[in-house]
């Protein structure tokens, strides 16, 4: 099953409250995934590279991990922690360098950008939204789930949101059926998924894409060819948001816009407190039809 | 009339007591609020009357409705009326997929568009949709009448039996044995009177006839060697 949710902002206005209107997005949606679940926030630009990191000992790896940075990049380092996740703001161009030292300290990278964070654990939506205080974030768009495991384990990484490259990730509902094989031919590319999940390939398959040269909606369109199985794929980069479903469309999926934001819902009930919901343009999006805006 | 809000009503009290309806009618008008798209709301009825769903719904709205008159102002998720005997559902939003499958009887009318699988597997049920339908609409669908105002979506009527199809719109391909058939006076009259029960703005004349070509009805041993 799954729950998708997202939430993209046309104003500034509701920006405040963007982590409270999809908390009770995804929380409504625990009847669709109840074992894990995840967001991904795209609140302000630190002015430079965030990377969320999560550990399953928190206490220990990011105890003076701040300081250990700032020595070893020589330059300043910030750290937000937030349960087992941890917000790092990092200097310009050292990516790489922190990717290595967090894969020999074995602590998970859970995505890059200069305004995306990414939330993810195992447990009940309501619980998992509470331990990372997700109703007091802000921003300008952000997608979540929920997630009924069906491909991979119950585990952190094999829940979504996936972000498989800088500011950008990705939220399924469904299975995929062709996906140990793009794990080889994107693994050739330099987009080598790190989990088994099959979402993680598909999240690594728009990433290629847009590193390719293709806007978001040439990447979306690029799922209908080249990814066999049942998805409806919620998708999200530094200024846009995606939604596209595969040609058979037996998951669901509807979308409500007004003038302040466009939402998506795996249901309607994941609409219920939006403000002006009662007089939003609700449709169901059409299959093999690709949506996106950008601002 | 009786207002039953679901901000303080459990669900299964709220069909519970339109259910007992059946029993003895001691309330004919019923109207529902509140409803933030929750499933399975007004099911099962069995009683002539009148419930009015304010809002939108999730799955499976007015499901196995007998006699009963349901009309929801809002849109409905997956399944609504699945498997209707009699009554009538009236949506005045869209549908998701798979609206009135199975159904056997009664009139689901849906004034917005009906998404894929409308009408599947449909028994006598008489569905109007105002607007368009997806794909794989009425599928295997055996008898009564699927009335489209608008368009049809891929493979419509795909291992049809004898529902009757009736497109004003285009269609965007024929399933497995659909074929278009000739429009006979009986079909003119049929169509006035739904779309006039339907509230519809269109005329009988302006729609094609769409049935099976009943050529997977038997073995064509012809065809023995593709097996």
């Amino acid at each position: 099953m799954c729950g998708i949710v997202g939430l993209f902002l046309k104003k500034d206005d509701l920006r405040p409250r963007l982590g409270d209107l999809l908390t009770d997005m995804l929380i409504t949606m625990t009847d669709r995934g109840p074992d894990s679940a995840g967001i991904a926030i795209y609140g302000d630009d630190a002015g430079g590279q965030k990377m969320t990191i999560q550990s399953a000992t928190p206490d220990e790896d990011f105890n003076g991990l701040e300081e250990t940075l700032t020595e070893l990049l020589r330059a300043p380092v910030r750290m937000r922690v937030i349960d087992t996740h941890a917000v790092l703001t990092l200097p310009e161009g050292s990516e790489a360098e922190v990717r290595a030292f967090m894969a020999e300290k074995g602590i998970r990278v859970m995505g890059v950008g200069n305004s995306m964070e990414v939330f993810k654990e195992v447990g009940l939506p309501r619980d998992v939204a509470a331990r990372f205080g997700v109703r007091q974030m802000a921003g300008s768009h952000g997608i979540g789930h929920t997630r009924m495991a069906t491909e991979s384990a119950v585990t952190t990484l094999g829940a979504h949101p996936f972000s498989t490259d800088s500011d950008q990730c990705l939220v399924h509902n469904g299975s995929l059926s062709n996906h140990n094989r793009m794990r080889r031919v994107l693994a050739r590319k330099g987009f080598a998924p790190q989990s088994e999940n099959d979402t993680e390939v598909a999240a690594c398959y728009i990433s290629s894409r847009l590193a390719e040269g293709a806007n978001l909606g040439e990447a979306l369109e690029g799922t209908l060819q080249d990814l066999d199985g049942f998805f409806t794929f919620v998708v999200g980069t530094k200024n846009g948001f995606g939604v596209v479903r595969d040609p058979i469309a037996c998951k669901p999926a509807v979308m409500a816009e007004t003038d302040d934001y466009v939402a998506f819902g795996s249901e309607y009930r994941a609409f219920a407190n939006l403000p002006g919901i009662e007089n939003a343009r609700v449709w169901e999006p059409e299959p093999a039809t690709v949506y996106f805006w950008e601002r | 009339m009786q207002t039953i809000d679901m901000a303080s009503t459990e669900l299964r009290q709220l069909n519970s007591t339109l259910q007992a309806q059946s029993k003895e009618i001691v309330e004919s008008d019923w109207v529902i609020e509140n409803t933030r798209g929750a499933h399975a709301l007004a099911v099962g009825l069995d009683a002539p009357i009148n419930v009015t769903i304010k809002g939108s719904t999730g799955y499976y709205c007015a499901g196995m409705n007998k006699q009963a008159n349901v009309h929801v102002t809002g849109s409905v998720g997956p399944g609504v009326a699945e498997n209707m005997i009699s009554g009538s559902v009236t949506v005045e939003g869209d549908a998701s997929q798979y609206a009135g499958a199975t159904g056997h009887g009664g009139l689901l009318n849906i004034k917005g568009n009906a998404s894929s699988r409308c009408g599947i597997s449909m028994k006598g049920i008489d569905i109007v949709v105002h607007g368009n339908i997806g794909h794989m609409s009425a599928f295997m669908a055996q008898s009564g009448n699927l009335v489209v105002l608008g368009n049809a979506g891929d493979a419509l009527g795909d291992s049809l039996y004898e529902a009757r199809l009736f497109v004003r719109g285009e269609v965007k391909s024929l399933g497995a044995d659909c074929i278009e058939k000739e429009m006979r006076p009986e079909h003119m009259e049929f169509l006035a009177d739904i779309l006039k029960r339907a509230g519809a703005d269109a005329r009988p004349a302006e729609f094609r006839r769409y049935g099976s070509a009943r050529k997977l009805y038997n073995f064509n041993v012809d065809h023995a060697d593709e097996y």
